[in-house]
């Protein structure tokens, strides 16, 4: 920050403003799914709750989703790695007009738009199946196995990018080196090269891992009426959303921050190491605080909280929260519903010549409108009927409206 | 520092494997390049090179940057093969061998450490590739270490250890090959000056107790003279001669071998008459008279150049090649003077070693130098090195 021209204060607001414009989002998201509340929202607040966890592991559409894309990626990774690694090592052999037209060709993928990737996959896999007479429960038209397919087509060319760049920085020597000193060119790729590479190869495993796994474009087309994770979050958002998704970005946020962490533990330590600073700084030299600060230490710490958190987490009961909650609105409406009889009786009672007095009508349902207006009442997919994870004592309760329990708010749930 | 390093430097007997070569054996590691050519597209980088490097001799190729040492060294050790001709070592054509296969271990230029390995690791490397197990490497690497006077470093990194010292494990490195020939490819050029003198010192030391046959590539003539045994001399691919030492740098067989190895005064002119070996040449400096290199015969009127080296040039008449010339200005090098001169805009050097008398400066203006016709070598006009 410049202090000596006052730009401290409009740097530091400045970064405030775009940090809460990063975050904000994220930060809110988490806070809704510990929110009893059945649409993602903060306020009104009701009860702290984590039943949305409970209810995203209920969801069958989604688990079975999410092992489906694990699947996928695991052979994703385990495709993609060693074609991507191979592809950079033909590239660095060729000479360098060959390389660039190869280089187009084997990038290509990427810049293809995955729609399309996804589309001419079915295609492709489907002719060549029909071509070969195979039978329509066969792998041509298996949606795991054309997932599978259409993904290795671009990932493998992000995991050569990858090797490329590591690749430009080996020196081609030292293979050499190993040849003169008796190594068969096998042993010199293993003991020369792959270490130098090992780096690369446990960020293109990442990165394909990522890349397979949060991938839709190809995906929704190539999976057919399957589902993997990110099909089934994206029609289950498109049927209307509960915090249930906020539970899972809590757990993927976690999961990231962990992650990050322990990643950033392990490169200071590594840095720490290897500048030979560990003898003069306070922390290293402490065996205690040294084994503190440990990668894995750091790890076994965070996954100790986390598993905690989840521990706590099962044994919070929010029903008497939330059935406090549930009586305080009835009786809000009870309120309303009294004071609206009242102002009727009034109302009757000047203009009681004109009108032939029928309280029936008036009784079961006060307000044309019902309670529509009732300040906690609105949520979206009101019209839906009230599903499975209703209360079920609420019908039973003696209910004023016609309408049922549809209006009331405790028991609005969209279907899932 | 490099003191420091020195005095801790013992000169190393060596142990070990190599004195399994018997005198017999030495005949057949001899290495044959015969008409030799290696060309990149319509590049020749080496021009039929043809000589026999004997087993146990310490053999350099000298020529300056970009002559084509590399590529010729990289072709003996088996990195590539020669568009012509034949590489034999030992009386075997090396054709299709690999270099893993073939007796040689290349030192290569920037040394080519293993920088993920230890030092240790770096050293049993060939042991490791050839199925030796983990306790018997670790113990050979302590051998080759202590041999090369870095006991204890096993442990460290490569790039914890100063130049000098990766100098010294990439030898052992290749040692523990337990090759027939050592391949150098400017060893010492990284190193800095006082450390490249006493490792000419240290390699030779090395190569006499081992007894192996050296190939050592360098563009620096100090360490060629040196070291070697024998010494080729190359220039745009070409080997211009093969001699020892002494020969090279007294009898120059050619202008690019007298020009290029210490330094040489070149008068160029045309012969005028010769007599047994004595040459007289007419020269913008009047007729000089000089030996004809191996016993030539020239023609009166052949282009020629004659070479005086400044050592052998001296000031004062009395001689019997005698001129006149002006002083530039002289330069004290300590155990000598050098002196520049100017007669008929040519210019020439003369070098005077420093006896600790009084100083005995010329004072400028002109100066009478000359030098004895045996001192002077008459060679056909040819390249020159730097020009
Ligand atoms: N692989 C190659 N392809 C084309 N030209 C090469 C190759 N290797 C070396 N050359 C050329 O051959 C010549 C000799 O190179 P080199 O043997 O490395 O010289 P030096 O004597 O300095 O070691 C150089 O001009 C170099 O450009
Ligand atoms: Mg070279």
């Amino acid at each position: 920050m410049n202090r000596g021209t006052g730009g401290g204060a409009v740097a530091a607001g400045f970064s405030l403003l775009f940090f809460s414009f990063l975050f904000g989002p994220l930060i809110i998201m988490v806070i809704t799914a510990f929110n009893s509340s059945s649409f993602p929202r903060i306020t009104p607040w009701e009860c702290f709750t984590t039943e949305w966890f409970g209810v995203l592991f209920a969801n069958d559409r989604l688990m079975s989703g999410l092992l489906n894309s694990l699947v996928i990626a695991v052979s994703v990774v385990a495709i993609a790695v060693p074609v991507g690694l191979a592809g950079a090592l033909a590239l660095s052999e060729l000479s360098s007009r060959l390389r660039a037209v190869l280089y187009t060709v084997l990038i290509t993928p990427i810049l293809i738009p995955g729609v399309v990737l996804g589309i001419s996959t079915i295609v492709f896999w489907g002719a060549l199946g029909r071509s070969v007479g195979a039978e329509y429960g066969s792998f041509f038209f298996s949606g795991m196995f054309l997932t599978l397919a259409g993904q290795v087509t671009f990932v493998s060319a992000y995991a050569m990018l990858v090797f490329l760049a590591r690749l430009q920085r080996f020196d081609p020597i030292l293979t050499e080196a190993a040849l003169d000193l008796g190594a068969t060119p096998g042993q010199a790729f293993r003991k020369i090269l792959l270490p130098f590479l090992a780096p690369a190869i446990a960020s293109a495993a990442f990165l394909t891992f990522l890349a397979s796994f949060e991938n839709y474009n190809t995906t929704v087309f190539t999976i057919l009426s399957g589902n993997t994770f990110t099909t089934a979050l994206a029609s289950k958002v498109r049927h209307g959303t509960d915090p249930s998704l906020s539970a899972l970005a809590v757990i993927i946020i976690g999961l990231t921050l962990i992650g990050a962490i322990v990643h950033e533990a392990y490169t200071r330590r590594k840095e720490v190491l290897r500048s030979g600073i560990a003898r003069r700084s306070r922390i290293y030299s402490n065996p205690v605080l040294k084994t503190l600060v440990h990668p894995l230490t750091v790890f076994l710490i965070l996954a100790g909280v986390a598993a905690f958190a989840a521990y706590e987490g099962t044994r919070h009961d929010a029903s008497v929260c939330k059935q406090q909650i549930l009586d305080d609105k009835r009786a809000r409406q009870h309120e309303l519903l009294e004071e609206q009889r009242r102002k009727m009786q009034e109302q009757q009672k000047t203009v009681a010549p004109v009108v032939s007095p029928s309280e029936g009508p008036a009784k079961a349902n006060p307000s044309p409108f019902g309670g529509a207006f009732s300040p906690n009442g609105l949520t979206p997919g009101q019209n839906a009927p009230a599903s499975s994870g209703t209360p079920a004592e609420a019908p039973a309760t003696a209910n004023p409206s016609p309408f049922g329990g549809a209006f009331n708010p405790g028991a609005l749930k969209p279907s899932p | 520092m490099p003191d420091a390093v020195l005095s801790g430097m013992r000169l190393p007997v060596y142990p070990g494997p190599f004195s399994r070569l018997s005198e017999s054996a030495m005949a057949t590691r001899d290495i044959v390049l015969d008409h030799v050519s290696i060309r990149f597209g319509a590049y020749t980088a080496v021009d039929n090179a043809h000589l026999v490097i004997k087993g146990g001799e310490f053999f350099s190729f000298l020529g300056p940057s970009g002559c084509g040492k590399t590529t010729l060294l990289r072709c003996i050790s088996g990195f590539s093969d020669p568009t012509e001709g034949r590489v034999l070592i030992g009386g075997q054509d090396m054709k299709g061998i690999g270099p893993n296969k073939r007796p040689t271990a290349l030192i290569f230029q920037n040394l080519a450490l293993f920088p993920l390995m230890s030092v240790a690791d770096n050293i049993a490397f060939p042991l490791e590739v050839r199925g030796v197990g983990r306790k018997d490497r670790r113990k050979r690497a302590e051998e080759l270490l202590e041999m090369i006077a870095l006991p204890g470093v096993g442990d460290k990194k490569v790039h914890e250890l100063s130049g000098g010292q990766r100098q010294r494990v990439a030898i052992a490195r290749a040692l523990a090959v337990e090759p027939d020939i050592l391949l150098l490819d400017e060893p010492l050029s990284a190193l800095d000056l006082k450390l490249r003198h006493h490792m000419r010192t240290e390699l030779r030391t090395i190569q006499q107790q081992v007894g192996l046959t050296f190939i050592y590539i360098t563009h620096d003539q100090g360490e060629a003279l040196t070291m070697s045994d024998r010494v080729a001399v190359m220039n745009a691919g070409v080997i211009e001669q093969v001699d020892p030492p002494e020969s090279i740098y007294n009898r120059p067989k050619t202008s690019f071998v007298a020009s290029f190895v210490g330094e040489s005064n070149a008068i160029e002119g045309k012969v005028a008459s010769q007599s047994e070996v004595l040459v007289s040449v007419d020269t913008p400096l009047g007729r000089l008279q000089g030996r004809a290199a191996g016993g030539r015969q020239y023609r009166a009127g052949d282009d020629c150049i004659l070479f005086i080296r400044p050592e052998q040039l001296s000031v004062g008449g009395g001689h019997s090649n005698s001129l006149t010339a002006n002083q530039v200005k002289e330069e004290f090098e300590g155990n000598a003077r050098q002196l520049f001169l100017e007669a008929n805009g040519i210019p020439l050097r003369l070098s005077r070693v420093n006896l600790g008398g009084p100083a005995d400066s010329i004072s400028g203006g002109a100066v009478q130098v000359g030098f004895e016709p045996e001192q002077a070598i008459v060679l056909p006009h040819g390249v020159l090195a730097g020009a």
